[in-house]
């Protein structure tokens, strides 16, 4: 690891402040992705600001019937919450199918939505990579690509986002609030949080230097079954080649997104509008138009059969 | 520190003397690091296996390394130093965590528990003795974090916390041996030992739930 100093955050907007003003600053909580970079010299952080004791631990009812998730609460403490074992199962379920148990009490939820790719040329430092050193050029591209995204990729990267939890929070319309370096607070939707990587593949989300996630917040619960399933090459901790998150209604409609097959959770609503009409009808629109590798193009059609298998299971 | 002096091995002397030589091909990252005393230090103050202890450390310095090259508890292990294997599973503040991926300055004023403050010879903690009961390992080095992540994972059941291989989430839950093998996941035995392993972790955990 470089060299960095620390501090410790007294406020979130003061956090966000500390950050704001050092060039090479960043936040740091569970720190299970970060520390992992920080080790391969693939983060290089001068300065860390530890937001890990400020108030934003906790999980709150809200006046709608919805869920207020702090930043800072643990994927353990998310996914045992009575709650949202009970109204939003596709949540624990998507939790608990990534990582280990050491690593969920270390990982936080916003943490979980600001983890880094997992493409194998992002962490080959030797080699080139637009998210790593942009400009520098894409090695996937023609490289060893059978995990990566299949859509919403771009000529200069075509990195998966690996998450689980994300996928879940796609299908509930989760809103990512937000505390800025001058104080102002704004909600973001989820599915503008993740950035397609365009022109520009190292800028994976919204968020201004500096600016600080302080909470995820679930509208009503959608009722309905929740599913999460994940296709992998083992059966326990390894990222996902395909996951499905589905909400299912007795009257054979939901809503479908699917994780590790695009640079964001996948959910097309024109898709799984179609739902009634089975799974290949929804994998055909959610993807069209994409772009696969000879290697990764089998994720297409595994995608329509892990979801059949999901609404098999919402039948049961 | 009189704690250590029990765990204290003769292979670690050796190891210390073959160190020495071994320092002419360190990598340069690794020495960069040890020699470098620009880098930013701060002080932290935590209780280890029951014990007070106050260091002045490099901020890079891990919970790990803080353990094994500071306090020399080196029951602890490094396995990966990235997460992958669990060699290096502790409790902090009672929950289980890769000692590997959180830094020593992290932890100020928190209850750190290794394999050292678990149980002792002749007191053994129960999972240790079942361990050995049945013959739950070979060469022993992923030990200390299997038991300590086993010993957490008791307490994660008794908490309602579910794994991927749970039914119903809201239903009592109990720990069968897929389930018990799925919360095991993030310690790797290289040497196979698992099935002993489960057999262990069965027989405390149907005592303890």
């Amino acid at each position: 690891m470089k060299p960095f100093s620390y501090e410790q955050a007294a406020s979130p907007a003061a956090a966000a402040a500390a950050v704001a003003s050092r060039p090479g600053a960043k936040f740091i909580a569970g720190g299970t992705n970060l520390l992992d970079l920080m080790k391969f010299q693939i983060e290089t952080p001068t300065h860390l600001v530890d937001v890990r004791r400020l108030d934003l631990n906790r999980i709150e009812d809200t006046s709608d019937g919805g869920l207020r998730i702090g930043a800072l609460v643990t994927n353990t403490e998310l996914a045992s919450h009575p709650r949202v074992k009970r109204d939003y199962g596709v949540v624990s379920r998507a939790i608990v199918a990534g990582a280990t148990g050491q690593l969920r009490n270390k990982a936080t939820t916003a943490g979980n939505l600001l983890q880094r790719n997992r493409c194998p040329y992002f962490y080959e430092t030797d080699l080139p990579c637009n998210k790593r050193r942009p400009g520098s050029g894409c090695s996937a591209i023609g490289g060893v690509s059978r995990s990566l995204a299949v859509i919403g990729t771009s000529q200069h990267c075509i990195a998966q986002n690996p998450g689980d939890m994300a996928v879940a929070l796609r299908v509930l319309d989760a809103t990512v609030e937000t505390v800025r370096p001058d104080g102002t607070t704004r909600a973001i939707p989820i599915g503008d949080f993740h950035l397609l990587p365009g022109e520009s593949p190292e800028i994976e989300h919204p968020l201004v230097p500096g600016e600080l996630v302080t909470a995820v917040s679930l509208p009503k619960p959608p009722g309905g079954t929740h599913h999460y399933h994940k296709v992998r090459d083992r059966a326990s901790y390894a990222f996902a080649i395909v996951s499905v998150a589905a909400v299912l209604q007795k009257d054979g409609s939901g809503r479908v997104a699917f994780g590790s097959v695009a640079p964001r959770p996948w959910r097309i609503e024109a898709a799984e509008a179609l739902l009634p009409r089975g799974p290949a009808a929804v994998v055909e629109t959610a993807f069209a138009g994409a772009r696969p590798t000879p290697e990764n193009a089998f994720k297409i059609p595994l995608a329509e059969r892990t979801l059949a298998l999901v609404v098999a299971e919402g039948r049961a | 520190m009189d704690e250590t002096n029990a765990f204290e091995v003769n292979r670690r002397k050796l190891m210390a003397g073959s160190a020495a030589l071994a320092t002419l091909n360190l990598p340069s990252g690794v020495e960069a690091q040890a020699l470098d005393e620009e880098a930013p230090r701060v002080v932290v103050t935590f209780t280890i296996n029951g014990h007070l202890q106050r260091l002045q450390l490099d901020t890079r310095v891990t919970l790990l390394d803080a353990l094994r090259e500071h306090l020399h508890l080196t029951g602890t292990k490094k396995g990966c130093d990235h997460g992958h294997c669990g060699a290096c599973t502790v409790l902090a503040n009672g929950i289980r965590i890769n000692a590997c991926l959180s830094l020593a300055v992290m932890h100020d004023s928190d209850e750190i528990t290794t394999i050292e403050g678990l149980g002792r010879p002749g007191a053994l903690h129960p999972m240790q003795a079942a361990f050995i009961e049945y013959d739950a390992f070979q060469c022993g080095y992923c030990t200390p974090g299997q038991i300590c992540s086993a010993v957490a994972l008791v307490d994660e059941v008794k908490r309602g916390v579910p794994s991927h291989a749970t039914g119903d989430l809201t239903a009592p839950m109990t720990l069968s041996n897929v389930e018990l093998r799925e919360r095991m996941s993030g310690n790797i035995c290289r040497c196979g030992a698992y099935s002993n392993i489960a057999d262990a972790v069965s027989k405390v955990a149907g005592e303890m739930l």
